[in-house]
């Protein structure tokens, strides 16, 4: 069965009680972020889970968890490479990196690699115009990406599992 | 050198931090506020200071506070917009992460201002960091006795929370952002009724964006008069520009208001030029919402004046030969670049952001997707060309809220301004493929008539 953490259910309460009775709703969207900080996506199980700790109908989770495009619906590798490619982006390359970035993985957008370990999407627009190429990785943006900072990311991301295998 | 009033601090060592901001003049403007001056004198300073919000409509600020409903025993609520997601606009985010405290000021005297008891920052999820540097601010403050109950022994009490968004562009659209805050999906409401008679949970709410309520900080501290004093006209005070594309050197600037366009991209204290030595070929001005405008243009308005970096400045010919201070996002293109295909990935970007719940909307932007994709590939039509046109003209003005109005200008003002660089995507299919259309006579002087 899903379950917060016991960290995590001190954090609901503390979330609820920061709307006005009754409107525990607001709850929603941070409760989904936890969730998915915590299984890295979200299942029908866990979404049912969050309705029943808001006192919601499971469809009222499902309609937001559907609309806003940081909800992972489906598994996700380890790491998420999500390329900005809006206009600001590709006038500073974008498109490269967005190259590079598939022929070094050899997956392409939407995709995971075999062992699990990085999935690559590209994403409109994430406010970061000035500091272009840029990616969001997890909850941190790398930003002035070039083919070599790509290196050393994968590098350090491989590095990091194999130390934690 | 201009007046900086909201960065002028930015610079200082450890200005994140409560003990720095305070010790450089922080929270002066709430200790005025709520020790010498009642909720209405501070709108009133807000009125006279002319300032306009700064998200991206402009409208006058004091005035909308001035629309929130007072009905006895109903809470009223500031809600703080950093939903910042128009393309080219990265300033708020510029704020929160390294003044976070202006922000956390000018919400507690804008709150008690409206009679707020509680403020939410909605922020976009994106900016995911970022919440932990605003909560940590909020926890400063209220260590410290601004954020409370009782502050300052007033008996005014402020609670403020951090929101995150999920990733949605409506969002950053007021009532949509209020559904979003309600825990729903982010679809604008229809107005009347307006949120300051039926915001948030149906009560009265002000939403404003994060630069807006920043600037009341030195808007109280010094006086509407003061501030009004600084730029031009109805354009006072000072805004934050976002800067980006191919300059030298991207970033977040404060700008009076009183410089050139020309000033803007060239100078050593802005954008300092166009990078790699290539030529100024077009510029989106404010967010790549508002009309895009080729070089000749953008610097010299279309009576052969230049054209100022102020709201008036870049409106100045209207949508004919004009654009937009919108939210301030300054998207600049060297001569290298494709107009086709920039427009199409912010077509391709509105398409992913439309909301859905109106079909010009949201069928219109997935058309205009689909043959700005067309052209940029070789496959395109001329007729493709007047069905943009088409499409986007019957997109505009029928739609609940704005995005449709966004969706379609960005389009409407690529093929006005470089139709024979969408023409030539037609005519050569495949060398479009090999290379771009180049500066061609976009920089050219502008043919001013002169009176006989």
């Amino acid at each position: 069965m899903v379950q917060f953490s016991q960290e995590n259910l001190a954090k609901v309460e503390e979330i609820i009680a920061r709307y006005p009775e009754g409107r525990q709703k607001s709850a929603l969207m941070p409760l989904l972020h936890l969730a998915q900080e915590q299984w890295g996506w979200l299942s029908a199980e866990t979404m049912d889970y969050v309705a029943g700790l808001l006192k919601l109908e499971p469809i009222e989770v499902y309609e937001v968890a559907t609309f806003y495009t940081m909800y992972n619906l489906k598994p996700v590798g380890k790491h998420v490479f999500e390329v900005c490619h809006t206009g600001p982006c590709m006038l500073r390359g974008s498109d490269d990196i967005l190259a590079y970035i598939k022929e070094k993985l050899g997956i392409g957008v939407g995709e995971t690699t075999a062992d699990g370990l990085f999935t690559l999407k590209t994403a409109e627009c994430l406010g970061a115009c000035g500091y272009a190429p840029m990616m969001q990785m997890g909850k941190y943006y790398k930003e002035h990406l070039t083919k070599e900072k790509i290196d050393r990311i994968i590098e350090e991301c491989r590095t990091q599992a194999a130390a934690n295998n | 050198m201009g007046r900086k009033l909201l960065l002028e601090k930015a610079h200082v060592e450890g200005i994140r931090y409560y003990d720095v901001y305070r010790r450089e003049g922080g929270y002066r403007s709430v200790e005025k506020a709520l020790k010498s001056m009642t909720p209405d004198e501070v709108t009133e300073e807000v009125k006279k200071s002319g300032l306009r919000g700064r998200g991206g409509a402009g409208f006058p600020t004091g005035m909308k506070w001035s629309f929130l409903a007072k009905p006895e025993g109903v809470p009223r609520y500031l809600v703080v917009n950093a939903d910042e997601s128009e393309p080219g606009t990265f300033k708020d985010r510029y704020l929160m992460e390294f003044i976070p405290h202006i922000l956390i000021e000018g919400i507690i005297t804008s709150s008690y201002a409206l009679g707020a008891n509680s403020a939410y920052i909605y922020i976009r999820g994106e900016y995911a960091w970022i919440p932990d540097i605003l909560e940590q601010a909020i926890a400063e403050a209220k260590n410290n006795g601004w954020l409370g109950k009782n502050i300052l022994g007033t008996g005014y009490n402020l609670e403020v929370y951090v929101q995150r968004g999920g990733g949605a562009y409506i969002c950053g659209e007021e009532t949509a952002l209020i559904e979003s805050l309600e825990g729903k999906r982010g679809n604008p409401r229809i107005k009347p009724p307006f949120p300051a008679v039926k915001g948030l949970w149906d009560c009265p709410t002000v939403v404003n964006n994060v630069e807006t309520i920043a600037a009341v900080v030195p808007i109280i501290n010094n006086g509407g008069d003061d501030y009004a004093k600084i730029g031009v006209g109805r354009s006072t005070g000072t805004k934050l520009m976002s800067a980006c594309g191919n300059i030298n050197k991207p970033g977040v600037y404060e700008i009076d208001m009183t410089i050139s366009v020309e000033e803007f991209i060239f100078s050593d204290e802005y954008c300092g030029g166009i990078a790699n030595g290539k030529r100024l070929k077009a510029c989106i001005p404010g967010g790549s919402s508002v009309p895009i405008l080729p070089a000749n243009l953008l610097l010299k308005t279309a009576k052969g004046e230049q054209r100022m970096m102020h709201y008036e400045g870049l409106s100045d010919g209207g949508f004919a030969t004009g654009s937009m201070m919108g939210s301030g996002g300054f998207i600049v293109l060297d001569e290298d670049q494709c107009i086709v295909k920039h427009t199409y990935t912010l077509a391709r970007f509105y398409r992913h952001e439309s909301c859905g719940q109106c079909s010009p909307c949201r069928e219109g932007t997935g058309w205009m997707e689909k043959i700005l994709w067309r052209l940029e590939n070789g496959q395109g039509k001329l007729s493709d060309i007047d069905l943009l046109v088409d499409i986007q003209s019957k997109i505009e003005g029928n739609t609940i809220c704005p995005l449709g109005d966004a969706a379609a200008w960005p389009v409407a003002a690529a093929i006005r301004h470089f139709r024979d660089e969408f023409e030539w995507h037609v005519n050569n299919p495949k060398e479009c493929l090999q290379r771009n259309y180049g500066l061609a006579h976009y920089a050219d002087p502008i043919h001013v008539p002169t009176p006989a």
